[in-house]
């Protein structure tokens, strides 16, 4: 039986829905990070994913295999030539949403998706024994790829913060787990 | 169709209403500028997340 895509539908049809996150993706490309909804940019993060994945493989099937979802030749180009090779030694999250409220007409969630330009850090031990409980629940390759995505300056930040702002962290980071999961 | 058979009184109303409330928002103070802003989302006042610059202050 298939199974149903994770997330909200958008559009009124199917075909507006390809057409929405097909433009998502394209601007994104583009301009390297987008302001959206929550919804829309949870929607868009997969597809983006699976995308510079194929981008990174960069033979001419994979190439026309994006170019059914991108139609914008440039875009493409400058997606397998310069966004592809960033990612080379990344496996995987190549894109990073942060929450910024809510917007001011509707109140809609609005967040911001972006092309994770920091370089690749290898998991420094110091973190593991300042939250417990975040490294018990995080999966051990989840580890690696979250180390990566949060700076290096943190870890420092971290162990001179007061307790209470160590609570506030760990959730945070529970519910980018989550997110890095699904 | 099932129509109300009495009027509802006003105690009644208004004891029913009395239960609509608005929740408090739950706030953190921002790592960065130590003003309050929502758990999980860039703080509004200096724009930053984790402190990583997200979006253009407001202030």
């Amino acid at each position: 039986m298939p199974r149903p895509t994770k997330g909200a539908r958008l559009g009124g049809s199917p075909a507006h829905e390809k057409l929405i996150l097909a433009n998502l993706a394209t601007q994104l490309f583009q301009h390297g990070r987008i302001k959206t909804t929550e919804t829309k940019a949870k929607r868009l993060r997969p597809l983006a994913e699976k995308l510079i994945t194929k981008a990174k493989k960069g033979d001419m099937h994979n190439r026309r295999q994006v170019l059914t979802v991108v139609r914008d030749k440039s875009v493409v180009h400058h997606l397998f030539t310069e966004i592809a090779p960033t990612f080379a030694e990344r496996p995987g999250g190549y894109t990073r949403i942060t929450k910024i409220g809510q917007r001011k007409g509707d109140a809609a969630p609005m967040a911001v998706i972006e092309l994770v330009t920091e370089a690749l850090n290898q998991v420094s031990v110091s973190k593991a024994p300042a939250s417990p409980k975040a490294t018990v629940t995080e999966a051990p390759a989840e580890e690696t790829t979250e180390a990566v995505t949060e700076a290096p300056a943190e870890e420092t930040v971290e162990a001179t913060e007061a307790p209470a702002e160590e609570t506030a962290e760990a959730p945070a980071e529970e519910t980018e787990a989550k997110k890095d999961n699904a | 169709m099932a129509v109300p058979k009495r009027k509802m009184s006003r105690s009644n109303t208004r004891s029913r209403r009395s239960q609509w409330k608005a929740a408090a928002v739950s706030l953190v103070s921002c790592p960065q500028c130590r003003s309050p802003k929502r758990p999980h989302m860039a703080c509004p006042t200096c724009g930053t997340y984790n402190r990583r610059q997200v979006i253009e202050p407001s202030a």
